[in-house]
């Protein structure tokens, strides 16, 4: 069994814009790999490159930013193919937590299996966020899974987490498989009355 | 009150409801690629599990897969490294690979169908997004990431939360020269790509009744892309007759017992939807996306937007999109100069897909400077196209006639746009950099479409060319 996850401490890094999509987290030529290691780095390359040619700093490659450990992000992050290199490319750059307005379902359940949760927030209590982020960057935020709210400063915001995965981070069951391997004996039952497994 | 095909499906597949609240269901069938495979197995082996059911998993090679040349070892050394894993684990684990060099490999949603390894009533699930495309038979398929494939190869059960279901009925006639994948799109256009989120997107009407297997797929396929997980089309004669005398499907007498249960899968005519839409199927017209999603289509007669035609919020998305793409906003879609044609994918690089566009392509061709390839989804489907002579009609078009994989649907293989090209492409995904360049831009449309575009070099009406 793995270890609870309650709470994620540390700087913020804000990211604007809406449905952010996978391939941009995580051009489809960096899955050409057999592990997910050293994909931190190349977290978000095409945009960070784009931003580079114009002149402009990509707020990953912001020293200011540099070791967050939370990710602010808008609404419908992670839209898009479902490669969990997303997820993992954004953990091993060391986020332990990504908060936005709304998130992909597919991405948000690929985040549940390692471990980083996407907790939602209001569109104005994010953008409250950002601005004091971008404004004060060493601001520490907290993401309190408990009480789900997010403590910035002096001021605390409501988040929301489904249930099912505020459970599973609290007791330690995001690791999905041990969890489906529980009860081997119910899994076979159903196997053994499915009529296109036994010959209808 | 009778029940839909999801709820009969989830109810029959259920194992137990988990500590979590989620629901641990059964997985009839689990689909293995080289991508999104090698560090859920990675992960079995360090666990020092198994897969109990290696009879249920089926694997094959196409993300990767060059399309030009496949002589093994393969010039990229990280996509060999790929492909010897996939090879390495499958010995291992006892489970089923069609891989390079067999006659059944191809694009996996392609294979799953043409193989009748997809039958009616099944759950199925697969690391790869477009596994929404085997709801065309009328099973619940999942599209899953690597440590669901984990969960799956080590279980056979994935942990989820049940859909609501949302039932899209397309009434009417399609016009010739409109397509399943014209249907879809318009299904996006208006419903959004976020608009089917938390939903199953169950399709019938009249259009769709008449619609053949081929063409269900392609509406399934993109489910996805309305931001709906599954997708799926009622079993009914055609799904059956489908998967008569196909290689995994039942044989002899058994083949009349699985139908009858197949067809029983179907929605009940008194089953309850969480809402119902409804679109009219002669109002469809060929589709073209013009921006970054694919919910940013037009008909081909229309106008692209321009950033004042929408509301507030829609604003920004669409001067994004248009600044990427390079329109100003307000033109016509009709025109657009096109760089390459890529007819291909799980969408649509079915027969039926390089039929129609070797219609269009026959007795014409490619114009000067557009770089055409035809990538037919699998080596079954490459096989009776050769039969039908399409590979002539398109290289004496001046197409390119591929071997089969994914190609420049995702460009993880050699095949990909080069800097701000444009590609009128029958593939799903117009997301910025999705074929290969970071700055290449897509647009979707139907194979026909495609062929179309690519003998005009630019984006026209397929319906002026199929006269
Ligand atoms: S053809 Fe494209 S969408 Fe389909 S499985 Fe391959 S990469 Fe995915």
């Amino acid at each position: 069994m793995t270890t609870a996850i309650t709470r994620i401490e540390g700087t913020a890094l804000p990211l604007r814009g809406d449905d952010v999509d996978t391939d941009r987290i995580i051009p489809a030529r960096f899955l050409v790999s057999v592990t997910f290691e050293g994909l931190g780095e190349h977290a978000f390359e095409d945009d960070r490159k784009a931003a580079r040619d114009r002149g402009v700093s990509h707020p990953f490659d912001d020293p200011r930013f540099s070791g967050a450990r939370i990710l602010l992000v808008n609404r419908n992050f992670g839209c898009g193919s479902s490669r969990e290199h997303a997820p993992q490319a954004l953990w091993r750059r060391g986020f332990g937590a990504i908060a936005g307005g709304s998130f992909s379902e597919i991405f948000f359940g690929n985040s549940v299996a390692i471990g980083m949760p996407c907790v939602t927030l209001s569109g104005e209590a994010i953008a409250e966020l950002m601005d004091l982020v971008s404004n004060a960057p060493s601001t520490r935020l907290t993401v309190d899974i408990p009480s789900r709210t997010m403590a910035a400063g002096a001021k605390t915001f409501p988040l929301s987490l489904p249930e099912n995965a505020r459970e599973a981070f609290l007791t330690g069951r995001w690791d999905g498989t041990s969890m489906l391997l529980e009860r081997f004996e119910e899994v076979e039952a159903v196997a053994s009355r499915l009529p296109y497994l036994r010959d209808f | 009150m009778g029940e839909t095909l999801f709820q009969k499906t989830w109810d029959l597949h259920a194992v137990r409801r988990l500590p979590t609240g989620q629901t641990q269901l059964f997985v009839g069938l689990h689909l293995v690629h080289e991508v999104t495979s090698p560090q859920a197995f990675a992960m079995i082996r360090r666990r020092g599990w198994t897969v109990p059911f290696p009879s249920r998993t089926v694997a094959t090679v196409d993300h990767i897969v060059p399309t030009r040349d496949v002589a093994r070892p393969f010039r990229d050394p990280q996509a060999e490294e790929m492909l010897t894993e996939l090879e390495k684990n499958c010995r291992a684990f006892g489970i089923p690979l069609h891989g390079l060099g067999s006659d059944r490999q191809g694009i996996v949603h392609v294979i799953g169908p043409e193989l009748g390894l997809t039958q009616p009533g099944m759950t199925i699930a697969c690391g790869d997004s477009h596994t929404s495309t085997h709801g065309a038979f009328g099973a619940l398929a999942f599209g899953v990431g690597t440590s669901q494939v984990r969960d799956v190869l080590a279980s056979q059960c994935l942990a989820l939360d049940p859909l609501r279901v949302r039932r899209i009925d397309v009434e009417g006639t399609l016009s010739p020269g409109v397509y399943a994948k014209d249907v879809i799109l318009a299904i996006i256009r208006r419903l959004g790509v976020k608009g089917g989120v938390g939903y199953a997107y169950e399709y019938g009407g009249s259009a769709v009744d008449r619609m053949t297997m081929e063409e269900r797929l392609t509406l399934c396929n993109m489910s996805i892309e309305g931001g709906a997980r599954a997708g799926y089309v009622n079993p009914d004669a055609t799904t059956v007759e489908y998967l008569r005398g196909r290689l995994y499907a039942p044989r002899a007498e058994l083949f009349a017992r699985a139908a009858s249960w197949w067809l029983s899968r179907a929605s009940d005519p008194d089953a309850p939807y969480h809402d119902r839409v409804r679109f009219e199927a002669a109002k469809i017209e060929p589709a073209v996306t013009w921006g970054i999603n694919p919910g940013q289509a037009v008909g081909v007669t229309e106008r692209i937007p321009k950033p004042s035609d929408v509301s507030d919020n829609a604003r920004e998305a669409v001067s994004e999109a248009l600044a990427y793409m390079g329109f100003g906003g307000g033109e016509p879609i009709r025109g657009t100069r096109i760089d390459v044609a890529f007819i291909g994918s799980c969408t649509n690089g079915r027969l039926s897909d390089l039929r129609e566009a070797s219609r269009v392509a026959k007795g014409r061709r490619v114009a000067p400077g557009v770089k055409a390839l035809v990538v037919p989804g699998s080596q079954a489907v490459r096989a009776a196209a050769e039969r039908e002579g399409l590979d002539v009609v398109f290289r004496e078009a001046g197409f390119e006639w591929r071997e089969p994989g994914c190609s420049m649907c995702l460009a993880m293989n050699p095949d990909r746009l080069e800097g701000r090209q444009v590609c009128a492409s029958s593939s799903n995904r117009n997301f910025k950099g999705r074929q290969g360049s970071p700055t290449g831009r897509t647009l979707l449309m139907s194979p026909a479409m495609v062929a179309a575009a690519a003998v005009a070099g630019e984006v026209v009406d397929v319906r002026t060319m199929l006269r």
